[in-house]
């Protein structure tokens, strides 16, 4: 929990994202017709893009000061130490940005009953986007070209979240059943919660090797 | 059997074998190559039959289909690649694994840019996001990121490894393109080619596509063998058998 002795570093990722956000109207159309439907795709993307902003921090300091390597000698398998620190990470990117996101959905004139399916889309994507976020961020933690190749490598596997988180929301301000989308949503967070650490934790291992 | 499987398995993974068959096994795919994709070009875009509602516009299919075909499993050989890799740290499995990556690329890229051009006349649009259009998209990412990693990390064994991490994390996206069409309702058509089934089309529209399936992959067979000699060249450059071959061949 040493993240919150930098409390701007844990800012940051949250003033982006409400920036983020806020680019949409001024950029594109202030116009309801335009916001409403598009909201929960900006909400999704901005959060996206926010935890892939906050990635390159979750092993970059442990690896500066070695403590990385003492982890990767604990006599805990690595693989629980990598979901604790990710967890860790979810709790202080992730649950802010769930908790922010009603706000901003306001702001972009999301109907109010959607704003809960919102919050449940996201409560079951962000820690995917953690998840996989941890490999992205352990393979390049050793480089000095880190953050931009975190999103390279990321991005890519982060798409299918974006479209069912999106996509539940779309279906619920359609009037639909939304089960179906939180159902394939979830399946995607146990996947990642199996075999993302494990992933994470091989690529630690190489890159504390270097 | 299976001891012979193993020898054959170990022989291969040596870079001096490698270097050494591979130039025999290259010879004869480079000129598998050579015959097969003109035969099968000219067959395909000048006597196969019209398609009765596309015209000539399906012709593209003999390019567009064998590109992507090959797209995925080149995917699908740089994971197994990475996983030999990891599993038994044998160096040949990361000089495929980083040899291969530019070759998928750039078929991915091929199928990608042939599908636009062929949607053009029959969807009316270049692109579509629709789901199996997208998941090709994010296997050329896929692709870029592979390469990026591999350029990114300067010690070549570190590189190898961390990158055949990522085409192991990234594998999960070839179910999704192989069944997307299957799973949603979309605007591209199902398979061309199925192992079990017989296509439903007439053998003169089919038999040059299969040409061109084959071809493709000797194709890709020589180049991934020549990129791969080129490899090993330079990361064994340091041994004792790469400094003899460059003596005798007067480059050094």
């Amino acid at each position: 929990m040493l993240a919150f002795r930098r409390p701007q570093e844990l800012a940051n990722p949250l003033v982006f994202f409400v920036m983020a956000v806020s680019l949409f109207p001024l950029g594109v159309s202030p116009e309801k017709s335009f916001l409403a439907p598009a909201a929960a795709g900006v909400v999704w993307v901005a959060s996206l893009l926010a935890t892939l902003l906050s990635l390159d921090a979750l092993f970059r300091a442990d690896h500066e000061d070695g403590s990385l390597e003492q982890l990767t000698l604990a006599p805990q398998p690595l693989f629980i130490l990598v979901l604790a620190k990710v967890f860790a990470h979810w709790l202080t990117t992730g649950l802010p940005l769930i908790l922010l996101s009603p706000v901003l959905a306001l702001m972009l004139h999301v109907d109010e009953s959607l704003l809960g399916v919102l919050m449940l889309s996201l409560l079951v994507g962000t820690p995917v986007l953690s998840l996989i976020g941890a490999i992205g961020a352990a393979l390049t933690v050793g480089l000095r070209v880190g953050g931009v190749l975190i999103s390279l490598l990321v991005l890519p596997l982060y798409i299918p979240v974006l479209i069912f988180g999106t996509g539940m929301v779309q279906s619920a301000a359609a009037g639909m059943d939304y089960t179906a989308t939180l159902a394939m949503l979830g399946a995607i967070l146990a996947l990642s919660l199996t075999l993302a650490p494990f992933a994470a934790a091989a690529a630690l291992k190489i890159s504390v090797s270097n | 059997m299976w001891e012979a499987f193993k020898q054959w398995f170990h022989r291969w993974g040596s870079p001096k074998w490698f270097y050494e068959r591979s130039l025999v096994w290259s010879f004869w795919l480079g000129w598998g190559a050579m015959i097969l994709l003109p035969i099968g070009i000219v067959w395909g875009l000048a006597f196969a039959p019209q398609d009765y509602q596309q015209g000539n516009s399906f012709r593209i299919i003999y390019l567009h289909v064998p590109a992507a075909i090959l797209a995925q499993s080149c995917y699908m050989i740089m994971a197994v690649a990475g996983f030999v890799s990891l599993v038994w740290r044998m160096k040949m499995a990361d000089v495929v694994l980083k040899c291969a990556a530019p070759i998928g690329a750039s078929f991915c890229f091929l199928a990608l840019f042939t599908g636009a051009v062929w949607g053009k006349p029959t969807w009316g649009t270049w692109w579509e996001w629709d789901a199996r259009l997208t998941a090709m998209l994010i296997l050329l990412f896929l692709y870029f990121g592979v390469i990026a990693l591999e350029a990114a990390i300067e010690d070549k064994i570190t590189a190898g490894r961390a990158a055949a991490v990522l085409s192991l994390v990234g594998v999960v996206n070839i179910p999704i393109i192989k069944y997307s069409v299957e799973w949603w309702r979309t605007l591209h058509q199902p398979a061309t080619f199925k192992l079990t089934e017989k296509p439903d089309m007439p053998v003169e529209m089919w038999a040059p596509l299969l040409v061109m399936v084959i071809g493709v992959y000797c194709f890709f067979g020589y180049s991934l063998f020549l990129r791969s000699r080129n490899e090993i060249i330079e990361r064994e450059r340091r041994t004792l058998w790469v400094r003899e071959l460059l003596a005798k061949e007067g480059k050094v």
